[in-house]
This record gives structure tokens, C-alpha cells and sequence, in this order.
């Protein structure tokens, strides 16, 4: 079983360290884990990207030409991406930032306003938390706690940020769900 | 300790302080840039020295300077900066010193680009700089290896003193991968005593030691050239290292290739498995020595119509797949370098073509 998802976004939001969250969770899981970032000069400005292949055995090849799922945090990330993504597979879209949809009819869209959410519990540099509690609890990609430890693990050189962050990951998931 | 989430050049850089290498010299270019930014604020936490040099002309020699003086010494650099080491890579080689230099490699040639490429197999395995010279080269395929590598690579340098290279491409450096670090290596090139200027204090030989590359005798320097080539042989016959993958198979092609590419073929060949199709590879962990025995074993097998050299570059490697296939079956070269890392539909597409 192998699994991925882009997340892509403006240089900025976070795209990297959500991706790299998740690819911690998944690790503690134990999976085998890749995460790959865009390093080229797009990153300045344009779309940043990135994705994370988890699997039960050795990864062979890191690039994947059609990952499983897609987190999309601005526009031009779901123009460019969502025509890749696997049938069947999760475009979580950050409704907030992006007025259009997928225009897939063969894969679960999940909009959620991430950037609104993350203004409204204090500040919008969570909204990369927001939209990876989304994907995590409709995607099912990692257990949800242990993604939860993970987010604490990852903020732990900044503990004064943690709780902002058990919120934002926690209002994304009820976004998932509802 | 557990495993840790690291990206490549952060677990080289670190690979590198458990080796007990304390002095790193480096000047940042991408995709590199990370191991200098890790070791300049880990190497001063361990007691070690992390220092900017104005170019890559100076670090190649300040690498030279410390591995005379029997320091544990090494540098991280990316294809045009490897070029500008090349010149003190050779003198290091001539004078008989050990050094470990890393190439996260670029596009090339020129300025190029900044992302994944497999483009400097001849300069790593053939020269780059001048003279009789050969590096120990070895090439990773995952974050893992490119840290095992790193640690291994001090020991050899110190066995051959000579230098040896990590030759990675840009997503070894770039992407993060769960690794976990062996223990600690012992910190002091163990012969040095004998060859290195260290100061007659702290040594039992008063014997005065010379580090140089200059032998205006030609007979002089026809014998450094020997002792450098018996060195080179031993190589060859001592540290060749590679990884077979579907090799019990009745494969009809035979894929040769190494690094990131060799992984994109693993997935390739797992999945022309599932279609009935078999697929061998040999992934040579050295390029230099390369495993010539187990390319041209893996040639002959009976089954074996084909080999293929699948490389981020334009053609390197085939010349030695080439070589060690010693006209047993054709031999094709596949790739592409401008930063572009073939996927594995494409390498399935190429297999079904050769066997059309």
C-alpha cells in the first residue's frame, strides 16, 4: 500500500512544514516515508510545492507523477494540480483563497475556508494546520493522534504556539466532518 | 536513539560530525546550501569548525591544507563549485592525502540549472582535474545511505589517503527521509603519524614527514604515479559495491543505474513484474571502482537480450556499462538531464520499446 498527496500553496503558507508534519506522523506510524520539496526558483512568489509518499515497504521512486491526494491552498496550486490527481482520491481546497472548484466529478472534494478559520481562533499562519487537520481526518492518510503528537513534536522549540495549533488542527478536522 | 525525519543534506552534514570529522569548509550553492547552513551552527555546538570560504578555488585548498596536517576534513559542494575544487582535488590525489568531498549535483553544463542531475559521472569517476589520479566514488539512493555513506567514506579516504566523493543528485539533498545514525567513528586517521605534518612533538618517529605533489624527477614521479595506480587496483579489487534487484529472474533486459534514477527503475521494474514482464537491474553503490564483474555477469546471463544505462546525463555511465558488457548484448543508453527526473511510466515505456 502506497500512498501521497501535493500540498501546494504561495511561498509562505506553510506548504513545506504541514507536509513535513504529516510525513512525521506517518514515520512514528511507522511507514516508510519520502517527503519532497519544489526547491527550483518558483518558490519565490509562484506555487510552492511539495509531497509526501508514505508506504508499508520501501519507496522506490520518490517522484510520482499522479499522487493520491491534493491540499490546495491557493488557486493557481488546484489549476495546476487537480487535473494529476488519482480518481478516487481527496482535493481538499482552501475556500477561503480559491472561488472555483476541482472540476472533478471522480474524487472527494473537500472545501474548507482554512484561512478564515485560522483568523478567526488568532492568526492566519495556522492556516496550514487548519487545512492538514482537514485532509488528515477525511483522507485518513495517518492515525489522527498520533498526526496530533506529531503537530506538538514539531512545535516543540515554540511551546507557546502549541495550543493555537491543537485548535487549528481541531477545527479543521470538524470541518472534515461536518 | 530512534529514527529521525531529515532531509538529505542536514543527515550528511550530520553523518559527517559522527564520523568525528570536525573541520568542514564550504561555500553555498544549491542544492547543497543546507549542509553549510546545518554545520555552521552543529559544528561550533561539538567543538568543530565550520568555515566560509571566499570560493570553492579556496575551500578545495583548505580541504588540501587540513588532510596534510592529519586532520579529519570535509567539504559539501554542487556541480559548477565541484568544478572549481577539481584543481586542488588532484593535488590533494598526487600528494597522497585523505579528503571527503560531497557533489549534490545540478543540471549542467555551465551555470545550468538548480535541480536533479546525474551529470557529473565523468568528472567524479574519470578526473575532473588533472593527472593520474582516480576518487573512490560512491553514489546513495536514499537519505540512509547517503549517511552510511558519508561515515564510510572517512575510513576509506584514511585506508587509500586519498580523496574520496559522495556523489548524490539534488534530491538526495532535497528530499527528508526517516534515517537513523550508526555510532560514532573514532575521530583520528589511526596512520598518520607517518605521512601526515602533524609537528615532530606529539609523534614517537622523528622521521620528517613531506606532503607534495611536486616530483620534477620524471623516475620520481613514474613511481608516485605507480604507487597511486596499485592504490587504484586495490580499489578495484577491495571496495566494489553494489546492489542486484531482480536478478533470479529470466530477465531480458538488464537495466544499469544508480542513485535517485535506480529508484525511479526499482518502481519501474516492480510494476513490469506485475504485467509479466521481467526486469534485472545491477545499481552500482561505487562508480568508481564499478562493478565491472557483476555488470558483465549480469550481461551474459542467458536470457539477458539487452542492457540499458538509465542516467540523469546524457550518456556517462553507458560508456562504462558499455565497457564491462564487453559485447555480450547490446548495449542502449536512456535519460535525460535538465533537472527533469524520468518517471517510472517512462522507463516502462522504454523497456517495452527495446523489447518490441
Amino acid at each position: 500500500m502506497q500512498s501521497e498527496v501535493m500540498f501546494a500553496g504561495f511561498g509562505g503558507q506553510g506548504i513545506l512544514f504541514s507536509a513535513k508534519i504529516l510525513a512525521h506522523a506517518a514515520m512514528e506510524q511507522g511507514y516508510e516515508v519520502v517527503w519532497i520539496p519544489s526547491y527550483g526558483p518558483e518558490m519565490r512568489g509562484g506555487t510552492a510545492y511539495c509531497m509526501v509518499v508514505i508506504s508499508d515497504r520501501p519507496i522506490g521512486s520518490p517522484i510520482v507523477k499522479n499522487p493520491q491526494h491534493l491540499v490546495a491552498m491557493n488557486r493557481p496550486s488546484l489549476e495546476k494540480f487537480a487535473p494529476v490527481v488519482k480518481p478516487g482520491g481527496v482535493i481538499m481546497i482552501n475556500s477561503s483563497l480559491i472561488q472555483i472548484g476541482s472540476g472533478r466529478k471522480d474524487v472527494d472534494e473537500l472545501r474548507v475556508p482554512v484561512t478564515d478559520i485560522a483568523n478567526e481562533i488568532g492568526s492566519v499562519k495556522a492556516a496550514n494546520i487548519v487545512a492538514l487537520g482537514a485532509f488528515a481526518a477525511r483522507s485518513k492518510m495517518v492515525d489522527f493522534e498520533i498526526l496530533t503528537e506529531s503537530v506538538k513534536a514539531e512545535f516543540a522549540a515554540k511551546a507557546k504556539l502549541i495550543p493555537l495549533n491543537m485548535k487549528a488542527l481541531e477545527r479543521g478536522r470538524q470541518a472534515a466532518s461536518s | 536513539m530512534g529514527k529521525i525525519l531529515m532531509k538529505g543534506n542536514e543527515a550528511i552534514g550530520e553523518a559527517g560530525i559522527r564520523a568525528g570529522c570536525l573541520n568542514y569548509f564550504a561555500y553555498p550553492i544549491t542544492p547543497q546550501s543546507e549542509v553549510a547552513e546545518y554545520l555552521s551552527h552543529r559544528m561550533p555546538e561539538v567543538g568543530g569548525v565550520f568555515l566560509q570560504g571566499e570560493s570553492e578555488v579556496a575551500v578545495g585548498y583548505m580541504i588540501f591544507g587540513a588532510a596534510a596536517c592529519g586532520a579529519r576534513v570535509f567539504t559539501t559542494s554542487s556541480s559548477p563549485g565541484v568544478s572549481l575544487m577539481c584543481e586542488a582535488i588532484s593535488y590533494i590525489a598526487g600528494a597522497q592525502c585523505p579528503a571527503v568531498f560531497v557533489n549534490i549535483m545540478r543540471g549542467g553544463p555551465g551555470l545550468g540549472g538548480i535541480l536533479p542531475s546525474q551529470a557529473d559521472y565523468f568528472q567524479a569517476t574519470k578526473g575532473g582535474g588533472h593527472g593520474d589520479y582516480r576518487m573512490l566514488v560512491m553514489a546513495p539512493a536514499s537519505v540512509q545511505e547517503a549517511v552510511e555513506m558519508v561515515m564510510t567514506a572517512f575510513p576509506l579516504a584514511e585506508k587509500y589517503r586519498n580523496p574520496v566523493m559522495i556523489l548524490g543528485d539534488g534530491l538526495i539533498g532535497q528530499m527528508m527521509e526517516p534515517v537513523e545514525f550508526p555510532e560514532h567513528l573514532k575521530s583520528e586517521p589511526s596512520n598518520k603519524d607517518e605521512w601526515a605534518t602533524n609537528g615532530m612533538e606529539t609523534r614517537k618517529s622523528k622521521k620528517r614527514n613531506l606532503v607534495k605533489s611536486l616530483f620534477l624527477d620524471p623516475v620520481k614521479l613514474n613511481e608516485n604515479n605507480l604507487i597511486l595506480k596499485e592504490k587504484y587496483e586495490r580499489m578495484k579489487r577491495e571496495e566494489v559495491r553494489y546492489e542486484p534487484y531482480n536478478t533470479d529472474s529470466d530477465y531480458r533486459i538488464l537495466i544499469v543505474s544508480y542513485g535517485t534514477m535506480s529508484r525511479v527503475c526499482k518502481t519501474a521494474i516492480d510494476n513490469l513484474k506485475a504485467e509479466g514482464i521481467d526486469v534485472g537491474m545491477i545499481r552500482p553503490q561505487t562508480l568508481f571502482p564499478f562493478p565491472e564483474d557483476a555488470v558483465f555477469q549480469a550481461a551474459s546471463k542467458k536470457s539477458c537480450r539487452m542492457a540499458l544505462s538509465i542516467e540523469m546525463s546524457m550518456g556517462q555511465m553507458v560508456e562504462d556499462v558499455e565497457r564491462c558488457v564487453h559485447g555480450r548484448c547490446p548495449v542502449k543508453w536512456y535519460g535525460k538531464c535538465g533537472g527533469e527526473v524520468p518517471t517510472p511510466e517512462e522507463i516502462m515505456d522504454v523497456v517495452k520499446s527495446c523489447l518490441s
